[in-house]
């Protein structure tokens, strides 16, 4: 602790041998004079508002400014477009995320626990996870009309393809001597499966569920391009017609920030679930 | 002395790429009532397996493993199991974690949780009963997994390298605990060890195996007074029956060719 100035002694952490402190300086200085991450964050979002401000002012590709796009932000969120927009693609983006993630868990522990069921799922899986949700629209188009049911099926079949493996590798991996500890104990299938093998695969189901809503959210968009009347994809497109940059920024802004939020909803509750596991 | 466990010219292979591995061949062995017998020997040598034959999780390819006379068809709760892995379930705390085989007995409430609170005691757990596995050091996640077998009060306990992880410490401090609990309560235990010294220590009687293939090698008495002290564990004889152990483990004569 005496070697060194003081303040480079205690950044370098007290524990650290004189050896290893020596090492670890230059690490432990730019920690001590680091920012906190929050405000790096901030400072980042104010220095790409500033370069796209200057952007604009420059007229660079007809872009239009930060404000004429918050000013049109304004405009929709008055006259209820935004707000109906982005109920519309919510609602398509949590029920297909729901069914999709609801189906996954289900066909994922029967394919993790029965080898039988897993023998005959996998090459679909499989199959189906080489294509593209989207570029099953013309058929879903063809097959199920141009209301709500194409839509909400191809972001089905996002969510499910990509938290079924998830849900699957959870269960295979279940470590064999939790299993054995249980058995030991007297517990029978059904306890075991209950009480260790769903506890056991939370995390990756978890994991499989954000992906899940990740692709969702991304199919959303070109979802809405089935002949839509509102939806935050259809809105975009419309404005596209227009040449209306402000609404497609809006509209792109929007499904950020609410894929943002979802996002972050969701590893909330997976901390909250997960605590129990041990983080490195 | 009735024998407790019994393996019966148990064989036990496993199937490889090219042909069969044999994990134990033709073991004869029995475990006396309430006596305490660990297992040494080399990696390979079969001594787990032994265990999960015993435990029910695995079945001989030939032979027979009964327990009080009845022939061992999987696991059950009379016969308790305690890993090297400690195998605690994550997301239960210490308290759940020991309720686990008690709530499967349908037991009341009020008795499953008396019953857990003694366990627990017992191994010192108290202070810890809400706390998460995560939270505990390496030899409090095995003294609870060791409350979790003791609280459904089984009659054998089967302990595969249970402080094999451990630091050497740990280990001793968990030694003479378990004896001073086995003194107690007289069980059946069943002990898997690669550690020579924790062999003798804690035995009346080791029995060394040999690999490829697991066999029994030598059964060594160990004719030490319970309780165990560390005067013994320095006492010349206790030297004597280490070094025996020893040269049984490390100086095998090689596997003579079965006829």
């Amino acid at each position: 602790m005496d070697i060194g100035v003081p303040g480079e002694s205690k950044a370098a952490g007290g524990t650290a041998t004189g050896a290893a402190r020596a090492t670890a300086r230059p690490a432990g200085r730019r920690k001590g004079r680091s920012v906190p991450a929050p405000v790096l964050n901030v400072i980042a979002l104010v220095l790409g508002l500033a370069v796209w401000a200057l952007l604009a002012w420059r007229g660079v590709g007809g872009l239009p400014g930060p404000l004429a796009v918050a000013r049109r932000g304004g405009d929709l969120l008055r006259d209820g477009t935004l707000e109906g927009d982005m109920v519309a693609s919510l609602r398509r983006v949590l029920i297909g995320f729901a069914l999709g993630t609801a189906l996954a868990v289900v066909v994922g522990f029967l394919m993790g626990w029965y080898p039988v069921v897993r023998g005959l799922c996998e090459p679909y899986i499989q199959f189906f996870r080489a294509v593209p949700p989207l570029a099953l629209i013309p058929l879903a188009i063809v097959l199920m009309g141009i209301g709500e049911t194409p839509k909400i099926f191809v972001i089905f079949l996002a969510a499910f393809l990509s938290s079924v493996v998830a849900t699957l590798q959870g269960v295979v991996g279940v470590d064999r001597t939790l299993i054995d500890a249980a058995r030991v104990l007297g517990a029978r299938d059904r306890t075991i499966f209950l009480r260790v093998v769903i506890p056991a695969s939370a995390p990756f189901i978890l994991v499989g569920m954000r992906v899940g809503l990740g692709s969702a959210w991304a199919t959303v968009v070109a979802a809405e391009l089935i002949a839509a009347q509102e939806g935050l994809g259809f809105r975009m497109q419309h404005a596209e017609t227009y040449y209306d940059l402000d609404t497609i920024f809006v509209g792109v802004i929007a499904i950020g920030v609410l894929g943002l939020v979802m996002d972050r909803l969701l590893l909330l509750a997976e901390r909250r679930i997960t605590r129990w596991q041990e983080r490195r | 002395m009735t024998s407790k466990i019994s393996f019966r010219d148990v064989t036990r292979t496993f199937p490889v790429n090219n042909g069969a591995f044999t994990a134990l061949d033709g073991v004869s062995l029995d475990i006396g009532e309430r006596e305490f017998v660990t297992v040494v020997g080399p990696s390979g040598c079969g001594k787990s397996t032994l265990l999960a034959l015993a435990a029910g999780l695995d079945e001989p390819t030939s032979g027979e493993v009964t327990v009080d006379g009845e022939r061992v068809t999987g696991p059950g709760p009379e016969r308790g199991m305690i890993f090297q892995q400690y195998a605690l379930f994550p997301w239960l705390t210490v308290r759940r974690n020991v309720e686990f085989g008690l709530r499967l007995t349908g037991l009341p409430a009020a008795e499953r949780r008396a019953r857990a609170t003694h366990a627990i005691e017992l191994v010192g757990l108290a202070d810890f009963a809400d706390a998460l596995p995560k939270t505990l050091s390496g030899g409090m996640k095995q003294r609870c997994a060791i409350a979790r077998a003791y609280a459904v009060d089984p009659e054998v306990l089967l302990m595969d390298e249970p402080f094999g992880a451990l630091d050497a410490l740990t280990r001793v401090q968990l030694q003479d605990q378990l004896l001073r609990t086995w003194s107690a309560q007289r069980r059946t235990v069943l002990f898997v060890t690669h550690d020579v010294e924790e062999a003798v220590y804690l035995a009346r009687r080791v029995v060394v195996m040999a690999a490829r293939p697991g066999r029994v090698q030598e059964v060594v008495d160990i004719d030490l007074p319970y309780p165990r002290t560390e005067q013994m564990r320095l006492s010349p004889q206790f030297a004597a029956l280490r070094n025996r152990v020893w040269n049984a483990v490390y100086h095998q004569p090689p596997a003579a060719a079965r006829p």
